[in-house]
């Protein structure tokens, strides 16, 4: 791993792999909405590890731009070894059962993008036959939940998405990550009620890492949501639509 | 940005209150807060490492800023550090002891914000050489109630700056700073450890050949009485430089095997007895002359290394009480201190004696010239109470004050004895917060700002 391109890296997850790969040298990109949350972001990486990084501005929503933005990418590194893609939007369950638009809104951000940026990359690293792609979906997209499922099939089509781009790739030699974190301590979560056994950043930056690095496919983490949400699958639909999770 | 109801404390764990936290992670959504209708006043929290409630605001609100910790700049040719005020001291010393360079000065818990070490104007072992940390702050950028924000350093804004040193978080909101690292060749110190009798010869000890040592400390068994009334261990001590630490690193960061105290002890654990026995322990184990080379975990943090030891003290808590009195009085004062407490039916499980420099220009900054102690005591009953109040009246005769870093219980009028400089602390804040939308739990009991 040499050159890294992190999507959303302003999130709390991004931030905390961000770190971690400067500590190990990783030339970085950061891209995402705020230039100056990112400058911020990569001023701090320079002063602590003496790295180099780069910002850029995404815009995930607008997907015409994104095939430019990945060009300007590849133009500044000369080659990208992967991408992360962290960001997402949880959006208001409520407000988007009455409000198409913030429906839309959630969906766009948290699938559609994902679709068009991840495809100009894979195109591109299908083509090498080299690279990694790593993109953060949820646990949340396992399974439909009253209050918050709008959110969730945003994520479960996002994993259904990887899984597919996982199985077009495997031949040419790219890997494709797919993690489902569990309630992580971010600004995201910050807040929110009912929350159980909320990991770290650090702890859930740490198990991405060594995932890409394993080319895993399917990374739960904390590693015992794996077991979690199995249970969670297993319950018969007759029961679970009657209760509330 | 999401705002809960929460209770929180500071590290004594008294008191507790109930307030609306955020936990702002850029500039932008930190000063949407400060407009936000929802919420009367706030105060900044950082690591909750201040003992009272001094960073509490009781149905108020709490800029929780943790998450505010960037690295700004350094500036290898002259060690100076800019980084933002929810930075840890802890991270300043993984990133830059490998490089070569230690913080100015540090308190005995690495775990505080650079925020909340001007606000409260910390100081550490060398206080009686380097002063506080605020000494080594060139300056700091502040986010204040109107929203602007400004720089301020002894040439710019100076009024502002001395009155935000030691200003307990009630100006504005610390953003940014820059300070002077010190640059070392090894991360371990030479320590010389001496026990003294009774704390007149401690006294005698720390006159005579303070000068000598850079880190000065005594632990204080706070049970003994009579001819052995303050018997203590001092800890004095300098820098090791690599030549004497035959290490393959002589800088290496030293995380000590965490032990945690795991849930709240029952309030029999450490009474009277097992205190007594823990300091007569610690007294004997030290032999009466020696000398240590000790990496700066042990040296600065010893009970870093236990995670959440303020459980040790029950779910009542504990009271951390510290004083300084000044050398013509310290005499007196430390022994009627002393007195009273092991005369008491309480005990104090760790107790700290100290020189202390002199003073500087923080309006509400604690330290000053003489000698300070610093006593645990567990809340057993409401009877504590009443007993502060008289160790306050004590320390005022001897002319000296508290801590405001540790305290929870003195009066607004024994504080305005204290620090008689309040009144040209209140005019600034005043001019810069005429809408009091900075408060605390702290300020409203002593009457620095009104309720």
């Amino acid at each position: 791993m040499e050159n890294v391109l992190i999507l959303g890296a302003t999130s709390g997850i991004a931030q905390a792999i961000a770190r971690q790969l400067a500590a190990r040298g990783v030339n970085l990109i950061l891209a995402g909405r705020s230039v100056e949350e990112l400058d911020r972001l990569a001023g701090d990486l320079r002063v602590r590890f003496n790295c180099s990084v780069m910002t850029k501005k995404y815009d995930a929503v607008p997907i015409d731009a994104h095939q430019a933005f990945y060009e300007s990418c590849k133009a500044s590194v000369g080659r990208l070894d992967g991408v992360i893609l962290c960001y997402g939007y949880m959006g208001d369950q409520r407000k988007a059962q009455n409000d198409g638009l913030h429906a839309k809104e959630v969906i766009d951000v948290n699938f559609t993008s994902c679709v068009s940026i991840l495809h100009v990359i894979a195109n591109d690293f299908e083509q090498r036959g080299s690279g990694f792609i790593c993109a953060i979906s949820s646990v949340a997209g396992d399974r439909g939940r009253q209050s918050n499922y709008v959110y969730g099939s945003s994520k479960g089509a996002l994993s259904l998405f990887l899984q597919g781009l996982r199985n077009r790739l495997a031949k040419s030699g790219v890997s494709v990550l797919t993690v489902k974190p569990g309630f992580v301590d971010t600004r995201m979560t910050y807040g929110q009620s009912g929350l159980f056994l909320v990991a770290k950043p650090e702890k859930v930056a740490a198990d991405i890492i060594r995932a890409i690095e394993k080319k895993k496919n399917v990374l739960y983490t904390p590693f015992f949501w794996r077991w979690i949400m199995l249970i969670i699958k297993l319950i018969p639909e007759s029961l679970f639509k009657k209760l509330s999770l | 940005m999401s705002i809960i109801k929460q209770r929180l404390s500071g590290w004594g764990r008294y008191p507790v209150h109930e307030t609306y936290a955020a936990r702002p992670e850029t500039n932008s959504d930190l000063r949407k807060l400060l407009t936000s209708e929802l919420v009367a006043n706030w105060i900044a929290y950082g690591l909750g490492r201040s003992y009272g409630d001094t960073p509490l605001n009781e149905n108020g609100g709490t800029i929780i800023t943790t998450k505010l910790n960037r690295f700004l700049s350094f500036d290898e040719k002259t060690g100076i550090l800019e980084c933002e005020a929810g930075v840890s001291f802890k991270e300043i010393l993984d990133v830059f002891i490998p490089r070569g360079y230690f913080l100015p000065v540090t308190p005995g818990t690495k775990f505080v914000t650079v925020g909340g070490a001007i606000a409260n104007d910390v100081h550490g072992k060398n206080h009686h050489v380097e002063g506080t940390f605020s000494q080594h702050v060139l300056d700091f950028t502040l986010l204040l109630a109107s929203g602007e924000v400004i720089r301020c350093s002894r040439t710019e804004n100076a009024e502002l700056f001395w009155a935000t040193v030691g200003g307990i978080g009630l100006t504005g909101i610390i953003l940014t700073a820059r300070f002077k690292m010190v640059p070392i060749t090894s991360s371990y110190y030479n320590v010389h450890y001496q026990r003294a009798r009774n704390f007149e010869e401690a006294l005698r000890l720390f006159r005579e050949s303070d000068d000598q040592y850079r880190y000065s400390v005594a632990w204080i068994d706070c049970m003994s009485k009579g001819g052995s009334l303050g018997r203590c261990v001092l800890m004095r001590g300098n820098n090791a430089p690599a030549e004497q630490v035959k290490a393959k690193n002589p800088l290496p960061i030293l995380h000590k095997t965490k032990l945690a105290i795991p849930f709240d002890f029952p309030s029999f654990v450490l009474n009277k007895l097992t205190i007594k026995a823990f300091n007569s322990m610690y007294y004997r184990i030290h032999p009466k002359d020696s000398h240590k080379l000790v990496g700066y975990e042990s040296f600065y943090y010893p009970l870093d290394a236990i995670h959440q030891w303020n459980r040790m003290y029950g779910k009542r808590g504990f009271v951390q009480y510290q004083a300084v009195f000044p050398p013509e009085t310290c005499h007196e004062g430390l022994k009627e201190m002393l007195e009273r407490l092991s005369g008491s039916n309480r005990s104090s499980f760790l107790a700290v004696l100290k020189s202390s420099g002199e003073q500087n220009e923080g309006l509400l900054s604690f330290p000053k010239k003489g000698y300070t102690l610093a006593l645990d005591i567990p809340i057993t009953d409401e009877s504590l109470f009443p007993f502060l109040r008289s160790m306050d009246e004590l320390v005022l005769k001897h002319g000296g004050r508290v801590y405001l870093a540790k305290d929870s219980t003195l009066s607004p009028e024994h504080f305005r004895e204290m620090y008689p400089r309040y009144k040209e602390f209140q005019a600034i804040r005043n001019r810069v917060d005429p809408n009091g939308i900075f408060s605390s739990s702290m300020a409203r009991r002593l009457k620095i700002v009104e309720a």
